[in-house]
């Protein structure tokens, strides 16, 4: 405990890490550079967690990557002035074989996928003990030993057997575990998490959040923790870094930054995404703070949910799904996707569908509008079943159930220009009869997602994540659809484009009257958006109500563990207890 | 290349403007690709030896050069101009086979008389007596040239050679003549007409062969992959030298297209495999899946929609396989199995060269090989530079 103590006396005084002045480049082509770090001072206090905050390209992992010496060296520079101090040394100056013996045993990384950081062909107890032997000089079954000790710290249940197994046998909540136990087993004394959890479901993050967050003060180590979520932010961190484009826009302690952030960039990131407790008529995004108008407008609140008489535009029975995998040379075996679900759609209302990675929520998007075939069940379309139609006779019904994408970078072709895009479409179904009448809807649809005129003749690369989305969205209007279904269509995107994008959605089910069926895993923004929720698991419904009321009284034990676990952000000093320090 | 480029950029009809919206022109992906490639000097100077070598070959089949190149404008085994003219075959040497002029009776004449131009030259040199006239043509076993002979005999393949009695025959050419004299540059330009006429048509028929299977397979998967998997493995199994003798046994007449069927219907499977796998990962794809939703058919889909985005693939391949296919089809015609005697290409006159370097006479060789080289090595190069324009992550950069 005495060492402790002087550890924690120091704290005041000398902090771990201090970045100063940091500036990093990259070379795009010969003679072209993008500032990613635009000269950054911040420091890692000793036992501390400090969250870097900040939207895709905003350069905060690009600041983790600088302290660890990973940056790619053949397109990147590192500018002269920059200081990275840790224990004496300028990181940023240090030749790398230097570095390499200070990464991995002195500071340690996890990154967002486990699943592609985990080397797949050896088993996780190999692996464990290879980084011991390079780093501490284990072997033989002193090293296993202290593998099967570390894989029980991070909570791996039976560590004796499971030391054996291989990545691909765990599921992603595990490997993460294993990632976090080689990531500790040189007893660093900073640990960089990099989205730890961004790609792990609900319940399994907050795990691993609550591992993170023990094992830091178990050890006494400092975490650097960088995401875009702040409400996983208000629950783990000590001190809040908040960066944008290069640049750190705020930083103080979580309290003060969560209570009273100064800084309009911090105020309106806090405001934009949906909370569990209010629902707005329009989501403020990060325009109505940055122009420095008086605030966002229109914050009353939308009523939500359904009547029993509102009439039904598609009626699902006993939906089912299966699949088959092969199993050694003649064999199969079934996979049961979705299992006879059933619920209906209200016209012009929002149904989101919830559940965890592997719930089969996708699938039944995919398969009630006839991407993927179904395996029984009926899709009733206004009283017309269209899964037993011909493809001749479901055509008419296909023009009138469209889907958004998860990713919009995946979802566009990119060999075409967004004016194809938007014409071809409404070419198959015959709408409009003449090239130019198209190109003329075409151009409306842009005006109605809020792209400029000249992106009709642009290629979607051209376009960022949200823009993209946007046209992906003006793609499915061009055919004036009754039914659109949503899969997981804001979840790429960041925070203040998220509340765009959902504000434009609400924007076109008022005016058109669509039905959406909302797919997301993402708790607090089908809150915001539906009427109804239901939640699946396991290829089965298991609750739908109204989604005021699921939120407030879930009847089933999953759907309260589901809530449960959805980080709650900031909740003031006495929920917790960490921050205190 | 760039021809091709800009006709797949202009190729799929844009869609007609909106009203009062101001023009734009974004750069496509092969607007990229041609400015990165521009970028690269190795590529540009070899884009620049394959498109004169392209020329050159147009030009000869329009007839507008090396049109007379059958034509005896120099003595038989004319040295090169800047070797001097060959001292030993003065007015006596030249006179030996010498060409009948046209007539009646030409065609036997002309058989008797070049049954065995350089039998005489053998005899001298193996020490016997030179053989009487035309008199007796007894091919020797050991002649090397007796199996071309034979086809020349036969009438099957009697070179178009145009006698020109009267004419005076130069004593040198520029870079040497043939057996009859005829100009070795011409000849290699002439030839140069097949070998890269078949590279290209063959690679060609290839890459069309094994796009159109690999999409298919890739896209349908199941049953459709399976079969054609089996077929392709079928044919992927036989040794491939083997293949080709056994097509060319099968299809009896010798002739350009021939070849081009021939190293067209054997050299697909590469190509099937590639874009099979490129299939098979598009299809699942987001965009090919947002293309479903919105009606799009199964060819509209493979077509429309996934090609444009293999296409580069394809590309690449064409321009591989084109390489192989020039080197294939001077093996080919070296080995005998190619083109008919008749027409002149770089395989036949590495052919006739391996006879003529016995007398030394090496710049037949020389023409034809390093045409050949310099053709196969300039295509080559041009190839990584053209993946490499159309891939930049291929080569480390980030791509945006």
């Amino acid at each position: 405990m005495t060492a402790h103590a002087i550890v924690h006396g120091t704290a005041v005084t000398d902090p771990l890490v201090s970045v100063r002045n940091l500036r990093v480049s990259f070379r795009l082509d010969r003679h072209n550079t993008f500032d990613a770090v635009r000269g950054i001072s911040f420091d890692i206090p000793r036992n501390a967690t400090v969250a870097l905050v900040g939207e895709s390209g905003s350069g905060k992992s690009v600041t983790s990557l600088a302290i660890l010496g990973l940056l790619p060296p053949e397109n990147s520079i590192t500018h002269k002035g920059s200081e990275i101090r840790f224990g004496g040394r300028n990181l940023a100056a240090l030749p790398t074989r230097e570095l390499r013996d200070i990464r991995g045993a002195e500071i340690s990384m996890i990154f967002q996928e486990p699943m592609t950081s985990l080397n797949p062909v050896f088993a996780v107890g190999y692996q464990l003990e290879e980084v011991l032997k390079l780093h501490r000089g284990l072997a033989g079954s002193a090293a296993r030993k202290r593998a099967v000790e570390l894989l029980d710290e991070v909570g791996i249940p039976d560590p004796m057997h499971k030391i054996d197994a291989y990545p691909s046998q765990m599921s992603g909540g595990q490997q993460q575990r294993v990632m976090i136990a080689m990531a500790i087993a040189c007893e660093p004394k900073l640990l960089i998490a990099d989205e730890p959890t961004t790609a792990l479901d609900v319940t399994i993050q907050k795990q691993i959040l609550d591992l993170i967050r023990q094992l830091q003060q178990r050890r006494q180590m400092s975490v650097l923790f960088i995401t875009h979520d702040l409400a996983v932010v208000g629950e783990i961190a000590d001190h809040v870094v908040v960066m944008r484009n290069g640049e750190i826009r705020e930083q103080g302690p979580a309290r003060d930054v969560f209570e009273d952030p100064r800084d309009s960039y911090t105020r309106a990131l806090l405001q934009c995404r949906p909370r569990l407790d209010r629902r707005p008529m329009r989501l403020p995004v990060i325009d109505d703070y940055m122009s420095g108008q008086a605030g966002p407008m229109n914050l009353d609140e939308r009523p939500r949910g359904v009547a029993p008489g509102d009439p039904v535009i598609l009626d699902v029975r006993n939906l089912s799904k299966s699949f088959w995998t092969r199993e050694g040379l003649f064999g199969k075996r079934e996979f049961h996707a979705v299992k006879n679900v059933s619920f209906k759609l209200r016209k012009g209302k929002t149904l989101g569908l919830v559940g965890e990675s592997g719930s089969g929520k996708t699938t039944v998007g995919l398969t009630l509008m006839r991407l993927h075939e179904a395996t029984g069940g009926e899709v009733l379309f206004e009283g017309d079943d269209i899964l037993k139609m011909s493809q001749k006779q479901f055509m008419p019904y296909k023009r009138r159930i469209q889907i958004i994408f998860q990713n919009p970078y995946a979802s566009l072709n990119p060999r075409f220009t967004i004016g194809q895009i938007l014409t071809e479409p409404m070419m198959i179904h015959g709408i409009g009869t003449s090239g130019q009448e198209r190109a003329d809807l075409a151009f409306e649809m842009l005006g109605k997602v809020g792209l400029p005129e000249v992106s009709f003749y642009k290629y979607p690369h051209e376009f960022s994540g949200g823009q993209r989305q946007r046209i992906a969205i003006a793609r499915c209007l061009t055919l004036k659809p009754d039914i659109l279904i949503c899969d997981e269509s804001v979840s790429a995107l960041d925070v203040s484009v998220q509340a765009q994008v959902l504000n434009l959605l609400q924007d076109l089910q008022d005016e058109f009257g669509l039905s959406y069926l909302f797919i997301s895993h993402d708790l607090a923004v089908v809150k915001y958006i539906s009427d109804e929720v239901m939640v699946m698991s396991e290829g089965e419904l298991v609750e739908m109500a109204d989604s005021d009321e699921i939120y407030r009284d879930p009847q089933q034990p999953y759907t309260q563990r589901l809530l449960s676990a959805i980080p709650r952000g900031w909740q003031g000093q006495a929920a917790h207890p960490g921050a205190s320090d | 290349m760039s021809t091709t480029s800009a006709v797949l950029s202009r190729g799929r009809n844009a869609p007609p403007a909106p009203r009062d919206v101001p023009q734009h022109v974004s750069p496509g992906l092969w607007t990229l690709a041609w400015r990165r490639l521009k970028a690269d000097r190795v590529g540009m100077v070899s884009l620049a030896i394959v498109g004169a070598f392209l020329v050159m070959m147009v030009l000869s089949a329009t007839g507008l050069v090396a049109k007379d190149w059958s034509r005896e404008v120099g003595v038989n085994y004319a040295p090169p101009t800047f070797v001097g003219p060959d001292e030993s075959s003065a007015p006596g040497g030249n006179a030996g086979p010498s060409i009948v002029p046209s007539g009646p009776t030409a065609a036997s004449d002309f058989r008797s008389t070049v049954v065995d131009p350089i039998g005489d030259v053998i005899a001298e040199l193996r020490g016997e007596k030179p053989a009487a006239g035309g008199e007796a043509a007894p091919s020797s076993t050991v002649d090397p040239l007796a199996d071309v002979m034979k086809d020349i005999q036969s009438g099957k393949g009697v070179p178009a050679v145009t006698a020109a009695p009267a004419e005076v025959r130069a004593a040198t050419l520029p870079f040497g003549g043939d057996k009859w004299g005829r100009d070795v540059i011409a000849k290699t330009i002439k030839g140069s007409e097949t070998s890269i006429f078949v590279g290209l048509a063959a690679a060609a028929v290839a890459t069309l062969i094994g796009t159109l299977l690999g999409a298919l397979a890739g896209y349908y998967g199941g049953k459709t992959d399976d079969l054609l998997n089996w077929f392709y493995s079928v044919f992927s199994s036989i040794p491939y030298l083997l293949l080709i003798l056994a097509v060319a046994a099968v299809l009896q007449q010798k002739g350009t297209m021939t070849i081009v069927l021939i190293l067209g219907l054997t050299g697909w499977t590469g190509v099937f495999r590639l874009i099979r796998a490129e299939y098979l990962k598009h299809k699942g794809r987001e965009y090919v899946q947002a293309a479903d939703a919105i009606g799009a058919s199964n060819s509209r889909r493979m077509f429309v929609h996934i090609f444009p985005n293999v296409s580069h693939v394809v590309l690449v391949q064409l321009s591989i396989l084109a390489v192989g296919f020039i080197k294939a089809e001077v093996i080919l015609s070296f080995l005998g199995f190619g083109v008919p005697v008749d027409v002149v290409s770089w395989g036949s006159m590495l052919n006739e060269a391996q006879n003529e370097l016995i007398l030394g006479k090496w710049w037949q060789l020389v023409a034809a090989t390093a045409a050949m080289a310099l053709l196969v090595t300039a295509f080559s190069l041009f190839t990584d530079a053209l993946r490499d324009a159309l891939d930049p992550k291929l080569k480390g950069l980030a791509g945006h």
